[in-house]
């Protein structure tokens, strides 16, 4: 596969780890009453779909950005891929 | 005599005499010949044995898809078995063996399995084997590996070497025939960058095997002359002997090049590259393979595919036969008959399975329609072939034709599903193609040259345009046409004996019948259950042949049967390719301490720990045990003084307004109340609430922090903390370096270790204990002026520093310290020694993070802080990792004190039943003391903390010992940490 990291232009696929889904973003407020519950659906619950799918990459093996890939977990075509820092900020993440 | 089959014409070179052997049988061939060529130029037409039943077999294609003609080439350790003779370019000298007999080729004692094959039909090995289930092991499975198989392998290292190579194109052409070369030359006009790739030694692919003219000129003078046209160009790359094995996503193919393997040596150069092909387009051009008809007895040598043998004509000036007879359903058929007859072979008989065919003129040859060959003779070889009418003709070269299946083998590696098409009676590319891939010429089913020139530049120049670059208008061309007509024909039915689908795997006609009978009807489950198309040919010729027959059985269409998924590689890479230089040492790379060669020269023991190369123990002269020296590393340096390189550790350099905010939401612990100058020991969970690192965290500024991580998870730490920085908490002001390489650390141990390092750092720098107590850390510099960094950690439990150098004067800190400590008799020690002195201070490790173990378990519960959020806080605290009597890190000493303890080892209370149900935990460290004279172990207890002075049992079932311990503190040296204090 080829990504095209958002900087630094179509690179190999072998210089990504992938991490998994792009939900590991919201990590939950750790100090709200119901931590627990949350904690346990973003840690353990996750959609492992066939078709269209939001993947953290980081790129090891390059300048070490955290890319979201909007990928096609069928057909490997990649329809999107934005550095991660900026999704999070788009996803209200801050300090 | 020799060559007695050799004629006049095709592309070999007569002024070139080649000389090798077969069998150990001296031979003759020419520069251009393949082995197969040049043994059939030899009249050898039996060249091995079949896989199951020992049949004897000759060759039967030119190219690729030979299912017959396996040998082994070279001997000894540069042996290759299981190479088609049909592709392998003949050299001077190349030594080649038949494979799978006893005793010689032609008498082989294992055909008596042909015999018995009445007993050995599909699914033979389900059915036969089963009883009793204890055989299956020491009996049925090595009976049936002696006597079935194909070359052995030499057992020898692999004396060649192989490389990998990446190649970036816009236009990938696959395939370097009539349609490549078009496409190559449309496409390398334009400038667009080409890599025209062919598995083939002589590019032109079938132009060098038929008649054809194009614009007046013979086939392969027209490849020729495009050949030259391309090497002119310097934006196109001609890849000769470069097979295309595979189709991946985005545009990326795998090739592999064979450099050396027509040569009698490789000379150090690389035998075989396999590459890489980043291409923004492709043309796949890949051409069709001829198939065969299944009749009874069409296995015997001398019955060849129709195309092969004009290929052989044409292309080699070689005859496979002296009586030719030519059986086909399809115009193609004819041409193999009108060729040999325009070379002056004797043509004897065409016999076509169609009743009404308008066919060219075949003088001297007896012309048979609507018939069909229904029994062959001939041992080792064919000698005659009986018609349906019944009488025999004499013929020792049957050319067979069942017309053509186009190689779509690359446009289905991403889920593309040939279409079948019923004018040519053959499958074509069909479903999902791969993005940015054409199909040009017979690989798409244009089974006319025009067409395939047509079609090969049309794609290119529609490709070229998409990459903005412009193509001209093309001269016309005028080729040679040839007649495709068809009707397809699969098997000859009632007539007794088998016919054979699958040459390779011996699968029948009859194996077919009995799989679809006993309900493996579906293609998928044929093939498994017949093992039709399973053989390292991977059905090139067998497969379609085999569902159109499943497909009769089961009284569907071909069409609706479909066939099974064709998935790279193409055809067989070597594994020597695949790993490239990646063997032996070079498996993966290692990584060398700055003072590596000092460690040599002292003739340090190495260990592998992860990527790196780390000094294990340092023996001298006398000791013959390791033990002795890990002992002696141990006492001197808690004697004295002893210098560790821990250079391995992970560091990370930190920076940033929020370092300290940042630092207690990734560490279990806080920091942000950590002084500048001091360094806090700190302890990282995954978000799981399991510990996964450990280390020391230094403050060396008000925004500048320096994090250790363990050796092991150094990559892993900071991949950790990029994701909470850019993904977690985006707006934190923290920057992170990765500065492991940079800094060559040692650690300097020991009651004199302060004396020995005044002696190194400026001495304007103040080491007392008042000003540089324990867990202090500072800026200074050796060397006079070369920056340092000074740490006073311990791990050794010992009065101790680590010193920090930039790496490229490692080496003369490690001699430095060694020379000014040679007044205190300093030590050099190893990873044992500082395993040993770790288990003896309770320190825990990589053994003790084995995933599962939580800061509860470590004993230090307390250090999760609960006034913050931090990763793992919450998930910490589910209840199952909370049990009143969760395991707790506890050390352990053998109740009889000269007992060893064993690593591994569970704990049972003495008395019980050595179940799952009684294990109460587990022994994970172990370590001879040679300050405590005993063995000591560090291990996880149900409730351990609460149960010290209990004895327990330290079973290990695996090395078979019992040993009686006695739960202790973890901390078993200097518990109250007053040495490292001093």
């Amino acid at each position: 596969m080829i990504i095209d990291h958002p900087l630094l232009g179509p690179r190999d696929a072998a210089e990504f780890v992938c991490l998994g889904d792009a939900s590991l973003i919201e990590r939950p407020d750790g100090r709200a009453d119901d931590a627990l519950e949350k904690f346990y659906q973003y840690q353990f619950i996750r959609d492992n779909p066939d078709g269209v799918h939001r993947e953290l990459w980081f790129h090891e093996y390059g300048d070490r950005s955290w890319l979201v890939v909007t990928r096609n977990t069928l057909t490997h075509e990649i329809y999107n891929v934005e550095l991660a820092r900026e999704v999070a900020r788009e996803m209200g993440r801050g300090r | 005599m020799t060559q007695r089959f050799r004629i006049g014409g095709g592309l070999v070179d007569r002024s070139k005499t080649l000389r090798f052997k077969f069998n150990g049988m001296s031979l003759e061939g020419h520069t251009g010949d393949t082995l197969a060529s040049a043994l059939l130029a030899n009249g050898r037409r039996l060249v091995g044995r079949s896989f199951k039943y020992h049949r004897p077999r000759g060759i039967f294609s030119a190219g690729p898809e030979e299912p017959n003609a396996l040998v082994t080439l070279r001997s000894g350790s540069s042996a290759e078995p299981n190479t088609r003779a049909t592709t392998a370019e003949l050299f001077d000298g190349l030594a080649a063996s038949s494979q799978n007999h006893r005793l010689s080729l032609n008498f082989d004692l294992m055909a008596v399995g042909d015999f018995l094959s009445p007993f050995l039909s599909a699914g033979f090995y389900y059915k036969t084997f089963m009883w009793p289930k204890s055989f299956w092991e020491k009996v049925y499975e090595p009976a049936i590996r002696a006597s079935a198989g194909l070359g052995a392998l030499s057992g020898e290292p692999d004396p060649d070497i192989y490389d990998k190579g990446f190649i970036h194109c816009d236009i990938l052409v696959v395939g370097a025939g009539a349609a490549g070369l078009a496409a190559a030359l449309t496409a390398g006009k334009s400038g667009a960058s080409v890599v025209l790739a062919d598995e083939d030694f002589q590019i032109g692919g079938r132009l060098n095997a038929e008649t054809h003219t194009i614009n007046g000129k013979s086939g392969t003078a027209w490849a020729r002359d495009a050949v030259g046209e391309l090497e002119a160009m310097e934006n196109v790359r001609i890849m000769p002997r470069t097979t295309v094995y595979g189709s991946f996503d985005h545009g990326v193919f795998g090739a592999i090049e064979r450099c050396t393997d027509h040569l009698p040596s490789s000379n150090g150069r690389p035998r075989q590259i396999l590459w890489r092909i980043y291409s923004k387009r492709s043309v796949l051009c890949s051409g069709a393979t001829e198939r065969p008809i299944a009749f009874p007895g069409n296995d015997r040598p001398g019955i060849m595919l129709a195309a092969s043998v004009r290929t052989y004509a044409n292309r080699y000036g070689v005859i496979p036969g002296k009586r030719v007879t030519v059986f086909t359903c399809c115009d193609d058929g004819w041409r193999t008959a009108s060729d040999l007859i325009d070379k002056g072979v004797r043509v004897t008989a065409v016999l076509d399975t169609r009743d009404n065919v308008n066919f060219p003129q075949v003088p001297g040859a007896r012309v048979e329609l609507a018939e069909r060959v229904v029994a062959t003779r001939g041992r080792t070889g064919l000698a005659g072939i009986k018609l349906q009418r019944g009488d025999w003709i004499e013929t020792d070269c049957l050319a067979v034709s069942g017309g053509w299946n186009p190689n779509v083998h690359l446009s289905c590696h991403q889920r593309g599903r040939p279409r079948w098409r019923d004018d040519i009676a053959a499958f074509v590319p069909g479903g999902s193609i791969p993005e940015g891939m054409k199909i040009a010429g017979a690989a798409s089913g244009a089974l006319t040259l025009s067409d395939a020139i047509g079609q090969g530049r049309s794609a290119a120049a529609e490709f070229a345009s998409d990459l903005g670059y412009r193509t001209e208008a093309e001269s016309k061309i005028n080729a040679s046409d040839e007649k495709t007509g068809i009707s397809a024909f699969w098997s000859v039915s009632g007539a007794p004996g088998r016919a054979w689908v699958d040459f390779q795997n011996d699968v029948t006609v009859k194996d077919i019948a009995v799989a679809a009978r006993e309900g493996y009807r579906s293609s998928e489950m044929l093939k498994r259950y017949t093992t039709a198309g399973m053989a390292t040919d991977q059905g090139k010729t067998a497969n379609v042949l085999a569902l159109a027959l499943l497909a009769e059985q089961t009284g569907k269409s071909v069409a609706e049967e479909g066939t099974t998924i064709y998935r790279p590689p193409y055809t067989a890479i070597p594994i020597g390719a695949l790993a490239g230089r990646s063997r032996d040492k070079d498996f993966r790379p290692i990584r060398y301490t700055p003072s590596h060669r000092w460690a040599e020269s002292q003739g340090a023991v190495f260990v592998e720990t992860g990527n790196w190369l780390r000094a294990q123990w340092y023996p001298r002269r006398g000791e013959a045990h390791w033990r002795q020296s890990v002992d002696r590393e141990v006492s001197e340096t808690r004697r004295s003084v002893g210098i560790c390189d821990v250079s391995t550790l992970g560091k990370i350099e930190i920076f940033g307004r929020d370092v300290g905010e940042f630092l207690d939401r990734v560490y279990a612990n806080t920091f942000n109340t950590l002084a500048v100058g001091k360094i806090r020991y700190g302890l990282m969970l995954r978000e799981d609430g399991i510990v996964y690192d450990d280390g020391t965290t230094a403050r060396l500024g008000k925004r500048h922090f320096v994090m250790t991580t363990t050796t092991a998870n150094a990559a892993l730490v900071y991949r950790n903390l990029e994701f909470a920085r850019q993904c977690l908490w985006p707006d934190l002001d923290v920057h992170l370096i990765s500065a492991t390489d940079g800094w060559a650390q040692y650690s300097v141990a020991g009651p004199n270790s302060r004396d020995l390092l005044r002696k190194v750092v400026e001495p304007s720098f103040d080491l007392s204990k008042e000003n540089f107590p324990f867990m202090a850390c500072a800026e200074t510099t050796v060397f006079g002026g070369v920056p340092s960094r000074l740490f006073r950690i311990s791990f050794s439990g010992e009065l101790a520093y680590e010193i920090a150098v930039p790496a490229k004067y490692g080496r003369s800190m490690m001699e430095r310290l060694m020379s000014v400590g040679e007044e205190f008799e300093a030590t050099p020690y190893g990873t044992e020694a500082l395993g040993v002195m770790r288990v003896e201070k309770g320190h825990f490790a990589g053994n003790e993070l084995d995933g599962r173990t939580t800061a509860l378990n470590l004993g230090l519960g307390r250090m999760v802080s609960k006034k913050k959020d931090c990763i793992g806080n919450v998930l910490s605290e589910r209840p199952e990792l909370n049990r009143s009597d969760a395991v707790k890190l506890s050390g352990f000493k053998p109740v009889n004190r000269s007992g060893m303890l064993t690593a591994g080892a569970h704990f049972l209370s003495p008395g019980q039943d050595e179940t799952m149900g009684n294990d109460q935990g587990w022994m994970s460290s172990v370590a001879y003391s040679p300050t405590l004279g005993h063995s000591i172990g560090l291990g996880f207890i149900a409730r351990g903390d609460e149960r010290r002075g209990e004895t327990v049992r330290a079973v290990d079932l695996v090395r078979g010992k019992d040993v009686d311990v006695e739960i202790v503190s973890p901390h078993f040296y200097d518990p109250e940490g007053v040495r490292q204090r001093g």
